[in-house]
Parts: structure tokens; sequence; C-alpha cells
């Protein structure tokens, strides 16, 4: 767990100046924002509205994935639906019911849209709202503001902060600004309890509305905070990625495989590598930053072993996979063996897109631990690689 | 009696033409198959999944999911399982070297370009007009695939803990269950699913084999990892009990089309109707346990093959939604009702096509390929509305006993408004015209 929340800390301080989550506190509104580029799509930042709404404290989600909120009932369609959305790093507004930490389902409208990096249009965070539904059907005869009004009382000094969002609708005519308060929808639903949670629900478009409120409100003190350090984000992809980057799709697939591998790109001058695994980076000790764009060989030194190296590079010429043990050297400059397997991988086209490397240090540890032999481990990665790219760029292709 | 002509599927290196038995002499029969000459001493990796998923309640069910870990290890397993016989050059052809593409519309038909997967086979007759024959010892059976075909042996666990065992002996006694490549593969991953392969039966649902692959689709825990069921009369065309499955990480359309709910039975189970889809079919989703689910799928196949209508299955989302599609094409096809033109393309569909991914012989068929053409086919193998009536009625009839109630299940439920949400937004954007729109590819 401690590097991964390293890499999620890394992930706000890397682009937003430090006050970017007091900022993001101040907001009332229900959200989280995750980073597909760290390995299980995780939390790296979850709202006070948020912690109110689903009753979770910020430690008990950052680090997880969304899909820890889904239940038994959640619609497996709109799941599939968030999840295609993510991969083709689309914006999505969908009705879902979610669960609260007590176990209690309730329907919300979630807003999501991707946050991109203005400098190379990749998208680094996304963002995703939950907008609570008010149930109409329950409501008829009198208009929405009053609804809640008497709601409210029904529940009164139920807890300190919904009570004082109820004041403030009291005050209020307009049907706009209900939906405001947070923890006041939060009460309203629990109130409807578990009945009407097998019902298909649809949100008004008063609460369409506020969910894109929201997330532009959002989006603007991110891209204030980001301004600061000089590596700015945006709602909207501004310019596409020439140097070969992996979208955020494949980071997501690839940030599933636990073990160290590399992919490279041999349409690039000199091969660089185009993706590196959290553990290539731990095992290497390299930063991200520091691999990406350079060809592999710096990974040798003085005692690597010459015909070890013409030996990969003929099979790379060839197209053909290869396993090796070859000397290594960390960024400490301290040596390691690494039992290399090399493969190439073809995109939806059938043609070699990539080759991966896969690195497995000390043998002999690996084996018990896992349960696949060092050897299984090496083709399971390659396997799942080659899934990935060949599918991810099957929409690609087509245009 | 009704028959087609098709080219049968080579899924194994030992599947030789009718008659074409060389066999080689050595220990057994010379082929390391998995018949009693060759069994004794043969040991495979053994994967014991846990069969408990009894949620206690819907809190266990969330920290489960919580826990899982990034890549489940059956998923880990089978592909590098596959990888390496990739690597040893098991399979007919490199599919990763066959061209793909997401057709452009709506839905997002997959199409692959496919030409060498029938090649070398002469168009053999089948019988289709029977669901449930009686397994033919004669025939091509999966006993006789080689052992180093066979991936892994697929159990449940005894001590209901997730086991491994790299070389496990195959015990005969034990019947077990095997997963082995399919060396015609129409994607990555592309593997069968034998339960208790050498009971040797034949090409039938019973709930415990349906179990089983839920299992494995739950076990392996990528939601593009599916398995797939084919009738007889339905293309299947090897009478032995299996399910298929591979690997393909882009939703099928069938995934999207939205759903119209019919029921809900005790156990929890979800029964809707697929909406504007050119197959009609039901979608079982939901139920307390795996356990729920499997057996109100099961019995409606049970249902199905008893009344002899050829079907389709489809295990989607790791085992979370399951399509079923009743289909007549073959039918159609023996009585000569399908048209030259579809024939012409050689698509059979069956379980992967009527999902929405189309494997294609021709090139030209495959630059042309569009939304309406997918669409065309899988016309013709959708029951009609009248005849999907009846055979919904028939499916509800045989599993009316778990049904919480019962008098909305007839044909009432036809008028019940319950459709979700996005399924609206879907039905308006479809109805701008029920046929897709043309797309130039």
């Amino acid at each position: 767990m401690e590097p991964q929340l390293v890499l999620i800390e890394q992930s706000f301080h890397v682009r937003y100046s430090v006050w970017v989550k007091e900022a993001l506190d101040e907001l009332d509104d229900s959200f989280v924002i995750t980073d597909p580029c760290i390995s299980g799509h995780p939390i790296v930042f979850a709202s006070n509205g948020f912690q109110k709404m689903f009753g979770y404290s910020k430690d008990e989600v950052i680090g997880k994935n969304g899909r820890m909120f889904q239940g038994p009932k959640t619609n497996r369609r709109s799941v599939m639906e968030i999840r295609e959305a993510i991969r083709e790093e689309k914006a999505i507004q969908i009705s879902l019911l979610n669960y609260r930490k007590d176990g209690t389902p309730f329907w919300m409208l979630f807003h999501m849209c991707p946050v991109f990096s203005k400098e190379d249009g990749k998208v680094i965070h996304f963002l995703g709202v939950q907008v609570p539904i008010v149930r109409k059907l329950r409501q008829s005869g009198c208009g929405v503001g009053r609804n809640s009004l008497n709601s409210c009382e029904d529940g009164g000094g139920f807890r300190e902060t919904v009570f004082r969002c109820c004041r403030r609708e009291v005050t209020s005519d307009s049907v706009m600004e209900v939906g405001h308060g947070l923890a006041l929808d939060y009460f309203l639903d629990t109130d409807d309890g578990e009945l009407e949670v097998d019902q298909p629900c649809e949100a008004s478009e008063v609460e369409k509305m506020k969910a894109a409120t929201a997330i532009s409100n959002i989006l603007s003190v991110l891209t204030h905070y980001s301004e600061v350090t000089g590596r700015l984000v945006c709602g909207k992809r501004c310019c596409l990625s020439g140097m070969g980057l992996l979208g955020s799709s494949l980071n997501i697939s690839f940030g599933r495989i636990k073990q160290s591998f590399v992919l490279t790109d041999p349409h690039l001058l000199d091969m660089p590598i185009v993706y590196a695994s959290d553990s290539f980076l731990r095992l290497t000790g390299y930063a991200r930053h520091e691999v990406l764009g350079r060809n592999c060989r710096f990974l040798s030194g003085p005692e690597t072993d010459p015909a070890t190296q013409f030996q990969i590079t003929e099979c790379i010429r060839a197209e053909k996979p290869c396993t090796v043990y070859i000397l290594n050297y960390r960024k400490d400059k301290t040596s390691f063996w690494n039992f290399l397997h090399i493969s190439p991988v073809r995109n939806a086209t059938g043609k070699v897109a990539y080759f991966v490397g896969v690195q497995i240090n000390n043998i002999c540890n690996s084996q018990s631990k896992q349960g696949l032999s060092p050897e299984m481990q090496h083709l399971s990665v390659v396997g799942a690689v080659k899934v990935a790219v060949r599918s991810l760029s099957m929409n690609a292709s087509t245009s | 009696m009704l028959r087609i002509k098709r080219v049968p599927t080579v899924v194994s290196n030992y599947q030789k033409e009718e008659g074409d038995e060389g066999g080689r002499l050595g220990g057994g029969c010379g082929r390391n198959c998995l018949r009693n000459c060759c069994l004794p001493g043969a040991k495979l990796p053994l994967y014991a999944f846990k069969r408990s998923n009894k949620a206690a309640n819907e809190k266990a069910v969330l920290s489960y999911e919580n826990k899982e870990p990034p890549v489940p290890f059956l998923d880990s397993l089978l592909l590098g399982e596959w990888e390496d016989r990739v690597q040893r050059g098991l399979f007919r052809y490199d599919v990763t070297a066959c061209e793909t593409k997401v057709i452009p519309g709506e839905y997002g038909f997959v199409a692959q370009l496919n030409e060498g997967r029938h090649l070398k086979k002469r168009p053999t007759e089948f019988r289709v007009d029977k669901v449930l024959q009686p397994f033919d010892e004669a025939k091509f059976n999966f006993t006789k695939v080689g052992q180093e075909e066979v991936l892994f042996q697929f159990e449940p666990s005894e001590d209901d803990e997730i086991q491994f065992i790299p070389n496990a002996p195959i015990d005969p006694e034990n019947s077990p269950s095997v997963v082995a490549i399919n060396v015609s593969p129409i994607e990555y991953g592309h593997v069968l699913l034998i339960p208790r392969i050498l009971e040797c039966l034949p090409q039938r649902i019973d709930r415990e084999s349906f179990l089983l692959a839920l299992h494995m689709a739950a076990q392996a825990g990528n939601p593009y990892f599916r398995l797939g069921y084919n009738s007889l009369g339905a293309f299947a065309t090897i009478n032995h009990l299996h399910f298929q499955a591979y690997y393909v990480a882009v939703p099928f359309p069938i995934e999207k089309a939205p759903s119209k709910k019919i029921t809900t039975t005790t156990g929890g189970v979800q029964i809707s109707e697929i909406l504007n889809y050119p197959v009609r079919g039901l979608v079982f989703e939901g139920g307390n346990n795996l356990e729920d689910l499997s057996n109100v799928v099961s019995d409606s196949c049970i249902c199905l093959q008893d009344s002899n209508i050829p079907y389709n299955v489809l295990i989607s989302d790791s085992g979370k939604r399951i399509f079923l599609f009743p289909q007549c094409y073959a039918e159609k096809q023996a009585l000569g009702e399908v048209s030259l033109e579809l024939l012409d393309t050689q698509v059979n569909p069956a379980v992967w096509e009527i999902s929405g991914h189309m494997v294609l012989k021709r090139k030209k068929d495959y630059e042309e390929a569009s939304e309406e053409n997918a669409w065309r086919l899988l016309a013709e193998v959708s029951l009609s509305e009248e005849r999907f009536q009846e055979v919904k009625d028939l499916i509800f009839e045989a599993i009316a006993s778990g049904i919480e109630e019962p008098d909305s299940v007839n044909l009432s439920f036809l008028e019940k408004p319950d459709v979700t949400p996005q399924s609206l937004e879907d039905v308006d954007a479809l109805n701008k015209g029920s046929q897709p729109a043309m797309v130039s590819v």
C-alpha cells in the first residue's frame, strides 16, 4: 500500500499547487478524482460532500477503485457504459445505483469526465460527480422545493449539517437551487428506503444541470491551480499526442498487471520505452519520466555480456520472442540478474506495434510466491499486453 | 431430417478428416491423448476454485470486490498457458496477425478478417433438426486431443480456498474438467471448457456444467473474457459438451443493447427481454448468489433443448450477465430460406456472431462490413416476434416455480413500462430508424 500512496500524493502534486485540495474542499459537491495512470485506477481525491453522501472517510476511499460503491442491484449495463467511457476517454452522465458504507443503496446521477494535460493531450485524471436523484413520483402535487422542506421538517434535528442545508433551501424559492444541499438529498433518499431501489431511476433536468455545473466548477479550480505549476490541465483535449504516448485506456489495462515490464515502440527512433510499469520503476529505481522515451540499453553496464545484447537485437529484428539472462544495472549502479523475456506485440491491423519486455529479478523467490513458474509469469504478461494492445487499437484502425 | 453443409471448425490438431486416422506408435496411441491408453502417469496444472460465494449480506460482496487482486490468478494462468502454446506453435495461425476492427455505428460490431480459419477442410453435413443427440464415440471428441493442447484442470476446491498445483496427476476417478486451446482461435485466449471430459457428455446443458462455466467467468474476473455456448442446431459442430471463451477488450454490441425487465425470481435473478437488437433474446442478471443465477439460466436452457429449440448462450461481465438466444438460422438454411448472398459470406451465426463479433473469411466482406450488413445477417438468426413469444412462455412455464409474481409473467409484462432510463435514450436514438444507418468503412 505504501508505494501506491506515494503515487497518489504525486498524482496531485505534480500537476497542482499545494492549495488545490483546500480549494476543492470548499466546494459543496460530492465528487471524486481518479488517476488512470496508477495501477487499479484508484481514487486520489474525495470531496467532503462525497464523504457525507457515502458515509466513508477519506482514508477509506483513497486508493480504492470506484467499483467499491457498486452492489448487487447496480445495473450492470450502466457499469459497462462507464467502463467504456473511461476506455474511450469520454464524458458520461448516467443514473447509477450506488451503496453507502452502511450498505444502503441509493440512486444518483453520475457525471464523469476526463481531465487532460494541456501539453500533450493525455488523460491524467477522471473527475466523477455524484448528484443524488430525488424521486419525483413521491412529490405529486407540490413543487420540488416545497417537498424538500417538508421532508426536512419531518426529520428535524437529524443532523446539524442537514438542517443547515434545509434552512438554506427554505429561504430559496428557486427550484434550481434545491439540489445544492447534498446532505439534504442524502437525507431524503434515506427516507425512501429500499422500496424504490429496484425501479430504474432517471435524473431530472435540474439534477443533470447541477452535475454539469459541478463539473465545470471543479474543472476551473483544477485548471486554476495547475497554472502555477506550469503543467496545465483542461477539460477538453487540446492537442493530440504525437510522441507515441499511450492513451489512458491502455494505461488502465496495463495498470492491472503487477509485474515489471516495459513497452517499446519499434516505429520510433531508437525504439524508446513508451510504457513502464510501477514494478519496473521499483526494480530499477528510476522515476517514470527518467525512462520514458529512452532505449532499454541504459539498463546495461560494464559487466553486461554484449553477446546477450546482440541476441536481443537479433530477436527484435526477426520479430521473434526470446528469453535471456542479462546483467542489468539500477539507477544507483547496483547490478542485478534480469530474467528477461521479450516478445513482439501486434495491434489490430495485425502488424507489430510494440515489443514487450518482462523482467524478473531473483527467480528463486518469484516461483513460490505466485504459484506460476517464472516462464509462465513472463508469458502471462505477454498475453495480457497482447489482448490490451490488439483490442484497444480496434477503433483507431478504422479511422 | 434437416441437414446443412458446412466446413467444420478444426479445434484440435488431432481432429482429422473422417477416416483419416493416421496413428503413430509409442506409449499409448502415440499422440498423448486423454484416453485410457495415454492417461496413466499424465499430469496437468490444476486450478481449484472457491465454490462458495454465498454472500451473507451485501457488504460481504462489496468487501470481496474490493479486495480483488489486480489480475486474478486464473486470468494470468490462462493467458500464460495460452501464450506458451502460441510460442510452441500449436495454433494453425497467429490470430493477432488477423486484421480486426470495430465497425462504425451505433452498436460497434466487431469484424475480423480471418482467411486461414477454414482452409483445408471439406464441407461436412450436419444434422440441424435435433438439439439433443447421443454422444458418438466414433466421431471426433475432446478425449482425442493431445495433452499439450490442454492448459489445465479446472475444478471446485475441496477446502474452499483457491488452489493451484502446477503438476497434478489426471485422476479419471475424479472426473476432471479441463480447459483446452482451440487451435483455430477467433481471438486471443480462445479456449474450450470441457466439463468432466472423460464422461463423454453430449452437447447438452446441465445445472452442474453450467455452474462450472459461470465459476470460470467469475474467477477470471475480467469483463472482457466471455464464455459462450452453442447447442446443436445452433452451430455447435462437436457433440461433446463444451463451452468456448476468449478475450476481446471491447464491449460486444449485445452488451450495449437496452433491455426491459420482465420479472425477478425468488432467488433474486432478474430476467429481461433484449430490445432493439436484431436477435430476440433474454438477459439474466443478479441473483442472491452465483448458483441462483446459474440454475435459472440452466433450467431455461434445459427447457429449450428438451423442446428441441436450438439456442446460444453468452456469459458476459465476469458471469454477472447472461444472454440467451433461441435461434432458427440453421433450420432456415436447411429449408433453403436463407438468401444466397448471406450464405456466400459463410458466416455461421453462433454465439459470437450473435453477440456482435463477426469473423469474416473474405477480404471483400471485411472491407464492406457495415452495421447494416451485420444487422441483416443477424435478423435472419432471430425467431419471429410470435415464435419468440411462444418460446418465452415455454421458458417461464419451466422456471415458474421460482418466480415471485407469476401473474405478471405471461403476456401482460409487455405492457409494463419498466424500461431503464438509459434504455429509453437508446430506444429514442434507435427509433430514428429501426434500420441502422448506412455506414461507409
